[in-house]
């Protein structure tokens, strides 16, 4: 064969019908791999217990979040607690931020958030589960800070000249959640319902939520 | 030494590049902007990146900087916004 490669199954294959191997390994996931076994080796972890701490966090969905958002457009002195010290509001949901502290932006007629992390990806995981692949990109970073208003038209959010765009930069301790506008004509829904009607991006700020269709 | 600023105090970022784990954005180094917030003490991110405790502590402040004066060329409204978190030692009194 003419073409030795990592697909090379030492038999004949239609060509090009098959996947070829993944790349090889990169140098910070081989070290994370070697420090797992390790850690397993040495008995200060099981694997078990790294398994159940993956599972802990892809359990959380932006719908946590959206449940925070729901109780504050219902409930006005949960707004007041949550707007003075999210980290003790967000308890009652049984979240806990950890080291982190948690910030939550209130977007009103005059002022609308979108929330960044210009330096790596930092972001209410403890809310919204693990960030968007598009919240960790380059281009999202660096664009949201210079261009902010034609990234957020690019997610299909259009505001007017005179509200102001205000872009929190999480560069340290702190981690964003933006609380949205309760959307006009949703005065009879339930909390549940409510929450519904907010999602990741909303919460992150680069969309607005609407009422349901009806 | 902690340099205390308060909200409504003018800063200036310091404008330098030294190596490390900085938490100040480039974008930001030498612009003018306002303290809005005040979030108390932390451990210093550029000690603890490097395996120590973070002591002394820094005060962490939310900096509010006009769009327009960070970008000179900001295709916005002059009143849009950007707020970055920024450790003491990394801002000057006006």
């Amino acid at each position: 064969m003419a073409d030795h490669t990592a697909t090379d199954t030492g038999h004949d294959h239609t060509p090009g019908v098959f996947q070829k191997d993944e790349k090889v390994h990169g140098y910070y996931h081989v070290l994370g791999l070697a420090l797992k076994e390790l850690l397993i080796e040495k008995d200060v972890v099981t694997a078990e217990e790294v398994r159940e701490a993956i599972e802990l966090r892809d359990a959380i969905s932006p719908a946590t979040g959206a449940q925070v958002v729901a109780r504050s457009w219902s409930d006005p002195d949960f707004h007041l607690r949550l707007m003075a010290d999210a980290n003790t509001a967000v308890t009652e949901f049984g979240i806990n931020m950890g080291s982190t502290v948690l910030v939550a932006v209130e977007n009103t007629p005059e002022v609308h958030n979108a929330i960044v992390c210009t330096l790596c990806s930092c972001y209410p995981r403890a809310l919204l589960g693990l960030p968007p692949s598009w919240y960790k990109s380059r281009d999202y970073r660096s664009r949201v800070v210079r261009e902010p208003r034609a990234v957020l038209a690019e997610f299909g959010t259009a505001l007017a000249d005179g509200v102001e765009v205000r872009v929190h930069d999480s560069t340290a301790d702190m981690r964003y959640l933006v609380v949205p506008m309760r959307p006009e004509g949703t005065e009879n829904l339930s909390e549940q319902e409510l929450a519904a009607l907010v999602t990741r991006d909303c919460m992150i700020g680069v969309a607005v939520p609407n009422a349901p269709q009806t | 030494m902690n340099v205390e600023f308060a909200p409504g105090d003018q800063v200036r970022v310091r404008d330098d590049y030294p190596p490390g784990h900085i938490r100040t954005p480039v974008f930001i180094r030498g612009k003018t902007g306002t303290v809005t917030r005040v979030f108390g003490e932390f451990g210093n991110p550029e000690l603890l990146a490097i395996g120590r405790d973070g002591n002394p502590k820094k005060t962490l402040y939310e900096v509010r900087f006009k769009q327009c004066d960070i970008w000179p060329d900001y295709d916005g409204p002059g009143t849009d916004t950007i707020d970055v978190d920024i450790y003491n030692h990394w801002l000057e009194k006006l």
